[in-house]
């Protein structure tokens, strides 16, 4: 075989480079393999800890741990986005909370309708976003630091200015105007008795399909692909790359006012911190999913499957009964585990390409 | 005819001057070569050709009808399309993606209109074959490529766009000898298609065998253009050091190499 290769490479035959390029190309087309991996290997994992309790057979407990990956997926969708597109979002956690509070006085304070309440949340999302953006192209410091900044922002106003209306550290009876009950069926209400799930499963599911087909077949998700890998050769070919990176802030701080619509409406109240360190939960999950810190590289159902990851951890961890403590550090270890798978996979492929 | 045409066109970035005065000018099918050392001010020249910059001074005619770029975009529809030395393409994204990047063909009608990916795939692949470029795989990432392969698709891809005006900067520098002729030859390919190329290089021998037409900068100012004919090797490879300098360089190096001689006996 080996000479016969060798033999056909001068001539027009198939090329002895094939075989390896097109390993290398499969993994680069396939950076959420490892993700997949890991959440069967946690899924496993638990079927055998919480066996007691029937984690693999029992569709209630299904419909529980996907509540909770829901809660980690919807946002991981525009955050891996944005982190392909070479950017961070560390505000999208507190901006669910600042969403929810926004829900929260528009309907007990103004007592509006919760639907025209709801566009107004949503607007206020784009209208973040837009800021986030805007000041990270223009000033062209780091995302990090600029969302960190509104972060704390968020985090201050959130708290100081719930205390300040309502007395309280949460505003309640978010379900007492009208429109309400017709929101919940959308936003928060459960399907397939007796096992509940949530409609966030739901919406989950829809944006990860619209988000993978977003970054994988159309012209915006090629030019996130380019604003993150080499920004410089994007706008050299007319891409236009403050306008993706904008977009991609924008939709990342909607799908948090998403959320905290979504979570506003389910619980009827809202508290001042929520969201609050979910910012990296997101981050996690778009890392685990195989999306390159730096940028360029990534996958949108690798988020996904980084999300169920995080979130059968929440579940399963109480489940079989260990200390819930022990979550944080299972995050913690899911996410070295899964750079460091990445990275290995990386090097393996730039050693492919080198020879 | 004419393609493109700079006159007396100046850049000054603060109190640094990096263009003064060029001119320069490349008709269908000719070759255009712009020779110059680090810092004579190449890469300035090319920016404002391809609507990074805009100059200061002079202007610029498409078609014997003055012009003004905003943008790279402003440049690329009135068929200018540049070739950057390390920064045509993104090393991650395949070469499909690559290709139609920041002109993706689409299908469908909005909100469902979308990258149409079977086009763009195949496309890809007859163009590449056109140009008699070996390409293993479309989907592959453009950083397995060698640099050689990667200029050739920059050059396929802009000619596939309707190039006109191909700008190519520094096209060869990196590479080895038969890469750099492989190169050479798709220049020479784009000419016989009519194209007017600007290729911009420091390397006196890469020029030689295909421009039709030389522009020698030096610290920013024209030296002067040369038709083929007109000019040999070595005057080529004098003016692009600079002449005189080069001269005066010599004569130094000279004088030390007397006084060592001395020194030692």
């Amino acid at each position: 075989m080996a000479t016969e290769s060798s033999e056909t490479a001068a001539t027009k035959g198939p090329d002895e480079r094939l075989a390896r390029a097109s390993l290398l190309t499969e993994l680069v087309k396939r950076p959420d393999i490892g993700a997949l991996i890991g959440a069967i290997a946690v899924f496993a994992l638990f079927a055998y800890t919480a066996r007691q309790v029937h984690w693999a057979s029992d569709l209630g407990i299904t419909s529980q741990w996907l509540d909770q990956s829901a809660q980690y997926g919807i946002v991981a969708v525009p955050v891996a986005l944005l982190m392909i597109g070479g950017e961070f979002d560390l505000s999208a956690g507190v901006m669910i909370g600042s969403s929810g509070l926004l829900l929260g006085l528009l309907a007990t304070r103004a007592h509006m309708n919760i639907w025209p309440a709801i566009v107004l949340v949503l607007l206020f999302g784009l209208a973040m976003g837009f800021l986030n953006g805007y000041t990270v192209v223009k000033t062209k410091l780091p995302s990090f630091i600029v969302t960190l900044g509104t972060f704390f922002i968020l985090q201050g106003v959130n708290a100081g200015g719930t205390l300040k209306l309502t007395g309280s550290v949460a505003i309640q009876d978010i379900d007492a105007e009208p429109g309400f009950d017709s929101a919940r069926r959308y936003f928060a209400s459960t399907v397939w008795s007796p096992y509940d799930f949530k409609v966030k499963v739901i919406w989950w599911i829809a944006i990860t399909a619209l988000g993978v087909w977003l970054l994988a077949r159309t012209r915006f998700g090629n030019w996130i692909f380019a604003v993150g890998g080499d920004p410089v050769a994007a706008r050299n070919v007319g891409v236009p790359v403050a306008r993706t990176k904008i977009a991609l802030f924008m939709l990342t701080s909607l799908t948090a006012s998403l959320l905290g619509i979504i979570t506003a409406i389910e619980l009827r109240s809202i508290q001042a911190n929520e969201g609050v360190g979910r910012e990296f939960i997101f981050i996690i999950a778009a890392v685990v999913g195989g999306c390159l810190l730096t940028g360029g590289y990534g996958s949108v159902i690798g988020a996904a499957f980084g999300a169920a990851i995080l979130g059968m951890a929440g579940i399963g961890i109480i489940l079989s009964n260990w200390d819930s403590n022990w979550v944080y550090a299972f995050q913690g270890v899911i996410l070295v585990l899964a750079v460091m798978l990445n990275a290995a996979i990386r090097t393996r492929a730039a050693r492919a390409r080198s020879r | 005819m004419t393609l493109l045409a700079a006159e007396q066109l100046s850049k000054y970035y603060g109190n640094v001057v990096a263009l003064n005065d060029v001119s320069a000018q490349v008709d269908a099918g000719e070759v255009t070569c712009i020779l110059g050392d680090n810092g004579a001010g190449k890469s300035s020249f090319i920016k404002i050709l391809s609507g990074v910059h805009r100059p200061d001074g002079g202007r610029l005619l498409v078609d014997d009808a003055e012009v003004e770029f905003g943008s790279p975009r402003d440049a690329r529809a009135a068929g200018i399309a540049t070739v950057y030395q390390d920064l045509a393409m993104v090393p991650l994204m395949s070469i499909w993606r690559n290709f139609f990047l920041g002109a993706e063909p689409t299908r469908g009608i909005w909100p469902l209109r979308r990258f149409d990916v079977a086009r763009a795939r195949t496309t890809v692949r007859t163009q590449l074959e056109q140009m008699g470029i070996d390409i293993r795989d479309p989907d592959q990432p453009v950083g397995t490529l060698s640099g050689g392969e990667r200029q050739s698709v920059a050059i396929a891809r802009a000619v596939y766009f309707g190039a006109r005006v191909l700008i190519l900067d520094e096209p060869t520098s990196a590479l080895g000898v038969k890469q750099a002729g492989v190169v050479l030859r798709y220049i020479l390919q784009a000419r016989e298609r009519g194209i007017g190329v600007v290729f911009i290089t420091h390397n006196p021998h890469h020029a030689y065998p295909v421009a039709d037409r030389f522009v020698i900068l030096n610290r920013g100012q024209s030296l002067g253009t040369f038709a083929k004919g007109e000019i040999d090797r070595q005057e080529l490879v004098r003016l692009m050091a600079g002449g005189r300098e080069l001269a005066e360089l010599e004569h130094e190096l000279q004088a030390i190499q007397e006084e060592l001689g001395t020194a030692s006996a």
